[in-house]
């Protein structure tokens, strides 16, 4: 039989889908393991990006801090929670919680910061709040940058959830390991095709929430944001 | 009575100094092998973003294709990237190249579109007057003004590939990563410190080192922002 036949053949042998090992139950603790660090780490990074981006002052420390973040690799990030927590669910949590926080934090800032000051002044001359101003004005204006930045920290953290099945956490990443180790490639690239799934889903249905909460008037090209933010956070 | 993995942690300190002196040729190697590795993916990633850079910004109509075709490379996992390819390229080089070559593509190619783009029409128009043709123009006034733009995305898939060629350690290469994995699978602490420590040393020593190169080849930028 042809390798791919013997794929199809894996994933067509119901073993594969049920019970603890089986895709659903791995395919849910992949997702679940994402979203609880992606909900914990934008509780962290987002007031404190939007925070500094508001008042305007401690930017360069923030921006310094996720700049370094994102040169530690998210493979020894896990291995070091190891060391500190022990296996299982903690170290691929807290590996990933860190991992989502520099995308977030440096794009709600830039998003905060680009907000034109004299669209802030003609608010508060048209006798809005402070509140009102950061609510109803600066923070729809920065959303689709916020929105970038929350998709980017998804996207890694659903990637980086993969290597979490090192750390005997299960989720996808368990078939690639696995097939790994007993060197079946069958098993292997099944599982990478999963996980690849998952991630261009994950990536296509955020960029539909994105295009959703944009507002309007500020619907820009695609691929233009990716840039702004890059440039804007290596400068 | 403790459980064994805490007596051993608190035995186990962050660094050994011993073992590190007694391994400085392996942890030479590991560094080298990642440095090998992740200049060559920086080029080769260059080679085929430039040309496919260039294309997506003449020829609209390509531009699409050619951000989705990279936008999904970049999206897909380091680790199910290269296991889908193991079974036709093996545990090799090349399967870890492939690999990080993809991920560059999106960065670099959004980044020469980026500059290029924003090179002004009058700057264009004026070459046009002083007679340069196309090409001319194109490397001795289009490119050069696009520099700074480019060796941004340049310096963050750098730092990115260094990041990456960690992972590569699961498929047998690995760099500095062969060191984490080591620390991992040993339940030791010291490699995993050497080699994180110096991975994200690598990142830093990178982005400094392209930032100056950047300010070396544009003379002309010097003191101005290019943010």
């Amino acid at each position: 039989m042809t390798f791919f036949g013997q794929v199809v053949q894996w994933f067509l042998d119901s073993a594969h889908w049920q019970g603890d090992v089986g895709i659903p139950n791995r395919l849910f603790e992949h997702v679940s393991i994402s979203a609880e660090s992606l909900i914990a780490a934008a509780l962290i990074a987002l007031p404190v990006g939007i925070a500094v981006g508001h008042i305007g002052r401690g930017g360069n420390l923030a921006m310094n801090i996720s700049n370094v973040g994102r040169a530690v690799p998210s493979f020894a990030l896990l291995v070091i929670a190891i060391h500190l927590v022990g296996i299982g669910f903690w170290p691929a949590f807290i590996a990933l919680v860190a991992l989502g926080i520099p995308p977030m934090v440096t794009n709600s800032y830039v998003g905060m910061r680009e907000v034109d000051a004299d669209v802030s002044e003609a608010a508060r001359g048209m006798g809005m709040r402070a509140r009102t101003v950061l609510w109803r004005v600066e923070l729809p204006i920065a959303a689709p940058l916020i929105m970038a930045g929350i998709r980017t920290s998804a996207i890694n953290i659903v990637a980086t959830a993969t290597l979490a099945a090192l750390v005997a956490y299960g989720g996808l990443g368990r078939f690639i390991i696995d097939g790994l180790a007993q060197r079946d490639t069958v098993q292997l690239f099944s599982g990478a095709l999963l996980v690849a799934l998952l991630s261009v889903g994950v990536e296509l249905g955020l960029r539909v929430l994105q295009r959703i909460t944009t507002p309007v008037g500020l619907r820009i090209k695609a691929g233009t944001q990716e840039v702004r933010t890059a440039r804007l956070s290596t400068a | 009575m403790l459980p064994t993995g805490i007596v051993g942690a608190a035995q186990d300190p962050w660094i050994r100094w011993d073992w590190i002196s007694a391994h400085i040729p392996v942890i030479r190697n590991a560094l080298v092998q990642h440095i090998e590795l992740t200049v060559i993916a920086v080029v080769v990633g260059l080679l085929i973003a430039v040309p496919l850079g260039l294309l997506a910004w003449r020829q609209n109509i390509l531009r699409g294709p050619i951000f989705s075709v990279t936008g999904i490379l970049y999206t897909i996992p380091s680790l199910s990237l290269f296991a889908i390819l193991i079974p036709f390229t093996g545990l090799t080089v090349l399967t870890a190249e492939i690999g990080l070559v993809s991920y560059t593509l999106l960065i670099l190619i959004l980044n020469i579109v980026e500059g290029m783009d924003a090179v002004p029409q009058e700057v264009r128009e004026s070459a046009r007057g002083m007679g340069y043709r196309s090409l001319a123009e194109l490397l001795r006034i289009d490119l050069p003004l696009a520099i700074p733009t480019i060796m941004a995305g340049v310096r963050i898939a750098t730092v990115t590939t260094i990041g990456l060629v960690t992972v590569t350690a699961l498929i047998g290469e690995g760099g500095l990563g062969s060191l984490i994995l080591d620390g991992l699978i040993r339940d030791f602490n010291t490699p995993l410190v050497v080699g994180t420590f110096l991975s994200v040393l690598l990142a830093v020593v990178a982005d400094i080192g392209l930032a100056g190169l950047q300010r070396l080849i544009t003379p002309w930028s010097r003191g101005r922002s290019t943010a």
